[in-house]
This record gives C-alpha cells, sequence and structure tokens, in this order.
C-alpha cells in the first residue's frame, strides 16, 4: 500500500477518532474510580500542611 | 550559590570553562558574521558566571543541615530575572505599539526598526518573563507539593543561567537580523540546539524531584508543569529542525517546506501558546490559588479532566491559523473543531477557579493578590471563549490579519498570564523570602488596577480597530470593487494605536511598581517571627495597614 494522503486521511479519521475516544473513556475512568477517591481527598487539602520542611 | 559543594563548584567550573571555549569558537569561526557577536556573549557570560563561582571556590563546605530546608536559592534568582524580561519586554512592547502610531520612532535605524523590535518584545515578554516565572514558580510548586528538597544543587543553576543565556542570545540576535522568521520561534540554530540541552536539564531535574514526593499522589498543579516541559520540548525540537548554511553561519533552513512548514509552524505556535502560555500557569494557578485564598481547589476530579481536555485537544488545534490556505481542508476542519471543543476543559479550568473563590469574596475584596489571581481566571475564561470562536472559518475570515488577533492574544497575555504570574509572584515572594508581609499593599492595590485599566484599554482599542479594519477590507461598491484602500484602513487605525499604546504603558507602569514592590520587601521588610510558616498572613494584616474597600 502506498503511503500517501489517503493513508494519513484514513488515519486521522477513523484510527485518530478510535484513539481519542477510548484515551477520553480512560480518564473519565480513572477520574471516577472509586478506590482513587481517596487520594484525590487527600492531594486536594494536603497542600495546607503548615510544616514547612522536606521530608527528605 | 553559597550551599554548592565542593564537587558541585569543580563541575560548575568545567562546564562555564567549556562554555568558554564553545564561545571562543563561535567567535572565531563567526568572525565574518552576527554569530561572531554572539560567541563573545557567550564568552562573557560564562566567564563572569565562572569568576562568581571562582570567588567562593575555596569556601568551606556546606552542612548538612541544609537538608532540612527547601532549595529556594534558584528560584530567588528566577524571581528577580522574570521582573527585569517583564521590564524590558514590556518596555520594547510600548515602544513598538507607538512605532505603528508614530512610525518615526524607529529612529531610521535598523536595529529599531519595527520588524526586529517586535520579535524583541515577544520573545522578551513570552521567553524572558513567562519562561523565567514558570521556572521559578515550578521550582517552588514541586517542592512545597512533593515535600523534597530540589533533587540536585547544581541543575537548578544550569536551567535558569542556561535558559538566560537562551533568551539573550535570542532577543539580542533580533537586534541584529539574525532571525529564523518563524513566529515565537525566531531564535537561529545554535540557540536552539542550546535551549534543548537546557531543557533536557530541566526535565531531568523536575521528574528526579517528583520521585522524591512524599505521597504517592502527584499534585495536580505537577501535572501542568510537567506537560508544560514535556510538550515544549517536543514542539521546539521539531519545528526547528534545520540545516545551517556553515557551522560559521548564524543563517540555516528549515527541514519544512511549503505548507508542511507552515503545517509544522503552527502546530508549534499554536501549541506554544497551549503548553507555555497555559498549562505552566495553570500550574501556578492550581497551587497559588487555594494557597491564597485558603480554600482546597473546588472539584479536583474536574482539575484531572480539564488537564486530559487540554493536552489531548490543544495538540490538534493548531491549523485554525490556516483558515483560506493551499492546507487540505479536512486539516482545516480538524482544527476548527477541536478549538470549539477545547471551550470544554478551558471553561473547566476557569469555572474550577472562580468556584473556589465562591465563599471567599471577602478575601477577593480585602487582598489585592487575590483579586489578581480572580483576574487571572476571569481573563482566562474570556479569551478561550474568544479563541474558540476567532476558530470558526467564517469568523476567521473576518478577523485573521486584522488587529483582533492580537487583541485576543493580549487579552491572553496580560489578562491571564501576566496576572496569574504577578498573582503568583505576591504570594511568593513573601514565603520564600520569609517575610511577614509584602513591602506595600498599597502598592499591590496600585499595580492591580494598573493592570487591569490597562489591559481593558488595549484590549478594547483593539476589537475596535481589529473589527473596523476587518469590515473596512470586505467592503465592495456596486461595481464589486474594493471601496477603501489599505491605507485608508490604516489611517482609522491611528487613534486605536495611541489608546493600545497608552494601555500597554500602564501595564509596564504596573510591572516597574511591582518590581520596586518587591525589591523593597526583601531589602526593607523585617523576617517573620513564625518563619514556619508558608501560608499567606490572614486578611485582617492587610485590613489594618490599608483597604481602600473597607
Amino acid at each position: 500500500m502506498d503511503f500517501d494522503h489517503e493513508t494519513m486521511l484514513e488515519l486521522s479519521k477513523v484510527w485518530g477518532l478510535l484513539y481519542l475516544i477510548l484515551f477520553s473513556v480512560g480518564v473519565v475512568v480513572y477520574t471516577f474510580w472509586p478506590s482513587n477517591r481517596a487520594r484525590f481527598d487527600r492531594a486536594q487539602t494536603e497542600i495546607f500542611d503548615k510544616d514547612d520542611t522536606p521530608w527528605r | 550559590m553559597g550551599q554548592l559543594t565542593t564537587g558541585e563548584r569543580e563541575f560548575a567550573s568545567v562546564i562555564l570553562l567549556v562554555l568558554m571555549i564553545l564561545g571562543i569558537a563561535m567567535a572565531a569561526a563567526g568572525r565574518f558574521d552576527p554569530m561572531g557577536v554572539h560567541g563573545g556573549m557567550v564568552f562573557l557570560y560564562s566567564g563572569a558566571l565562572l569568576w562568581w563561582i571562582l570567588t567562593s571556590f575555596f569556601g568551606k563546605e556546606p552542612d548538612a543541615s541544609r537538608f532540612s530546608s527547601y532549595y529556594d536559592d534558584p528560584i530567588k534568582v528566577g524571581v528577580a530575572l522574570t521582573l527585569f524580561w517583564a521590564v524590558f519586554g514590556m518596555f520594547i512592547g510600548v515602544w513598538a505599539a507607538a512605532q505603528l502610531a508614530w512610525p518615526s520612532l524607529n529612529f531610521d535605524t535598523a536595529w529599531s526598526s519595527f520588524g526586529r523590535i517586535r520579535p524583541a518584545h515577544t520573545t522578551g515578554v513570552i521567553f524572558g518573563f513567562g519562561g523565567n516565572a514558570l521556572i521559578a514558580t515550578s521550582f517552588h510548586v514541586v517542592q512545597r507539593t512533593s515535600r523534597a528538597r530540589l533533587a540536585d544543587q547544581l541543575s537548578p543553576w544550569f536551567v535558569i543561567f542556561g535558559y538566560n543565556l537562551f533568551c539573550l542570545i535570542a532577543v539580542s540576535g533580533y537586534f541584529m537580523g539574525v532571525t529564523q522568521s518563524k513566529e515565537y520561534a525566531e531564535a537561529e540554530w545554535y540557540a536552539d540546539i542550546w535551549l534543548v540541552i537546557v531543557w533536557i536539564a530541566y526535565f531531568v531535574l523536575f521528574v528526579r524531584t517528583l520521585a522524591r514526593r512524599k505521597e504517592p499522589h502527584i499534585y495536580v498543579a505537577n501535572w501542568y508543569y510537567l506537560a508544560f516541559i514535556l510538550v515544549v520540548a517536543i514542539l521546539h525540537i521539531v519545528n526547528n529542525l534545520a540545516v545551517p548554511v556553515s557551522l560559521g553561519n548564524a543563517k540555516s533552513y528549515t527541514v519544512w517546506s511549503g505548507v508542511q512548514d507552515a503545517m509544522v509552524q503552527w502546530w508549534y505556535g499554536h501549541n506554544a501558546v497551549a503548553f507555555f502560555l497555559t498549562a505552566g500557569f495553570l500550574g501556578m494557578l492550581y497551587y497559588y490559588l487555594p494557597i491564597r485564598a485558603q480554600r482546597p481547589i473546588f472539584s479536583y476530579r474536574l482539575s484531572i479532566l480539564s488537564f486530559w481536555g487540554i493536552t489531548f485537544f490543544y495538540m490538534w488545534a493548531g491549523s485554525h491559523h490556516l483558515h483560506y490556505t493551499a492546507l487540505p481542508l479536512w486539516v482545516q476542519n480538524l482544527g476548527m473543531t477541536f478549538s470549539v471543543m477545547l471551550l470544554v476543559p478551558s471553561w473547566a479550568s476557569a469555572g474550577n477557579a472562580l468556584l473556589t473563590l465562591n465563599g471567599a469574596w471577602h478575601r477577593v475584596r480585602d487582598d489585592a493578590t487575590l483579586r489578581f489571581i480572580m483576574m487571572a481566571a476571569f481573563f482566562y475564561g474570556l479569551s478561550t471563549f474568544e479563541g474558540s470562536f476567532m476558530a470558526i472559518r467564517p469568523v476567521n475570515s473576518l478577523s485573521h490579519y486584522t488587529d483582533w488577533t492580537v487583541g485576543h492574544v493580549h487579552a491572553g497575555a496580560l489578562g491571564w498570564v501576566a496576572m496569574i504570574t504577578f498573582g503568583s509572584f505576591y504570594t511568593l515572594v513573601p514565603s520564600i523570602w520569609k517575610r511577614e508581609r509584602m513591602y506595600s499593599s498599597a502598592l499591590v492595590e496600585v499595580h492591580f488596577w494598573l493592570a487591569v485599566i490597562g489591559t481593558l484599554i488595549y484590549v478594547f482599542a483593539m476589537w475596535n480597530s481589529g473589527i473596523i479594519q476587518g469590515l473596512m477590507w470586505r467592503t465592495y461598491s456596486p461595481d464589486n470593487t474594493l471601496v477603501y484602500s489599505f491605507v485608508d484602513s490604516l489611517l482609522a487605525m491611528y487613534p486605536y494605536y495611541i489608546a493600545r499604546a497608552f494601555g500597554g504603558l500602564l501595564f509596564l507602569i504596573g510591572a516597574i511598581v511591582a518590581s520596586f514592590n518587591i525589591w523593597m520587601t526583601v531589602r526593607t521588610v523585617p523576617v517573620a517571627v513564625q518563619a514556619s510558616s508558608d501560608a499567606p498572613l490572614p486578611s485582617g494584616i492587610y485590613g489594618a495597614t490599608t483597604s481602600p474597600a473597607e
């Protein structure tokens, strides 16, 4: 098969679309995965920790 | 630099000696070319730094207690360099704006012609001001959110001084007529190669510091900074692939040709806006906003969703710069569609920021620093909406090549980028210098209003002039001929160009006020008694000194 403009067209219109849709599904799943809740909640408030020294 | 160990001082000296030799080589090979001048500059720059290292070369070793505190010295230098570039870049900007109204302000010399000072302005503010601000704040945010000291002591200095050498070579080159003629990537091949080396060191330092973090989860601000570092490296390398005429010549030719060159350039150009001027500054927003407002971010999950949305949508939006060109129509459509879709993650970020402030509006009223951050989120929302709108092909047919584009860019650059930077700096400076407050909260207030009024004057002038230009260029008579000549439209712009230069001048004065205020904070404000607190002061202290709103 020649690698020409049509190939690029198919690559972006079919596979590019699929890859982006699958990726967004993955992101949504990660964001709302129940066991991730605890670490997100921690991250949200942890930056207010007053201790101004590095742990290492 | 007082904390460098003997080994680090030795290594730094070796790097600087190698650079000095490179400088001599450049000066020799390019002696009939502007590149020779750059060789001399590289030699003097690294020589000055080497002299600085050597003055304390045999000083005593730093003791181990340094590991129980964060490494903030490079951040302090970064803050100073940011302010220097802000004043320099904005001054050149005001000058360029004034030249558009009064062209004789180039004083009939080549180096000060509009075509040369315009890239000096864009590079000065984007890379000099914005880049130094990003590097300085990223060192602060990554240490605080990871609870880890920077991974080593030498590479932060290499990143800061190396990056500023790039900026210096780039800007001085434009005055001598050295340019690749690629927007926001004007610097020539040797400066580009140097930036790649510096940037890889930056990436390695950032990732190594993240690897030392305490929590398994990386705070979202660092995701944005990392996206900024990684993607800018990719963009910079691909867009600047070029073959120099010879090793002693500043001129190079890009490997891309024709419409591919245009596409690569605007893929770079738009993602420079996305990852340099948006992602990194969103990193600032997601740290300094909650810290200053003393409230956690409204929705952490929303920040994750908008992160991936911004990262993956922006990559495809660049082709909207090439509507009505030889670029295949489907590629133009792709860019247009992704640009419109971008509104969703962009407004999610802006909304997340403003909703975080919900319940803290009294702080916004009393604290000009927090108001800077709030105004930045507002302008971010405004200019992302405008950007999506302008990317739609029929709208673009009116706006393209007009001052509307310039107005849009400055709504983003002044309203979003500069305001979030100043808001972050007024939070950062008392914190890292361990001062109890800024020198003058009244001057912060003055700066805030100068910045807001300057931005509004600028943006409204450019909206008016841009739309008038667009309409004049497309007005046909009944005989199907153009009604206005180009010079007619130029004359119509005259009042707006004066207004634009005035708005920019107000913004420049604001930056000078900020520099003075930060300088005086470092010099005169007493060290805070309780140096352990990294948090901003309660709003009551500001209210006690000056509070126009009360």
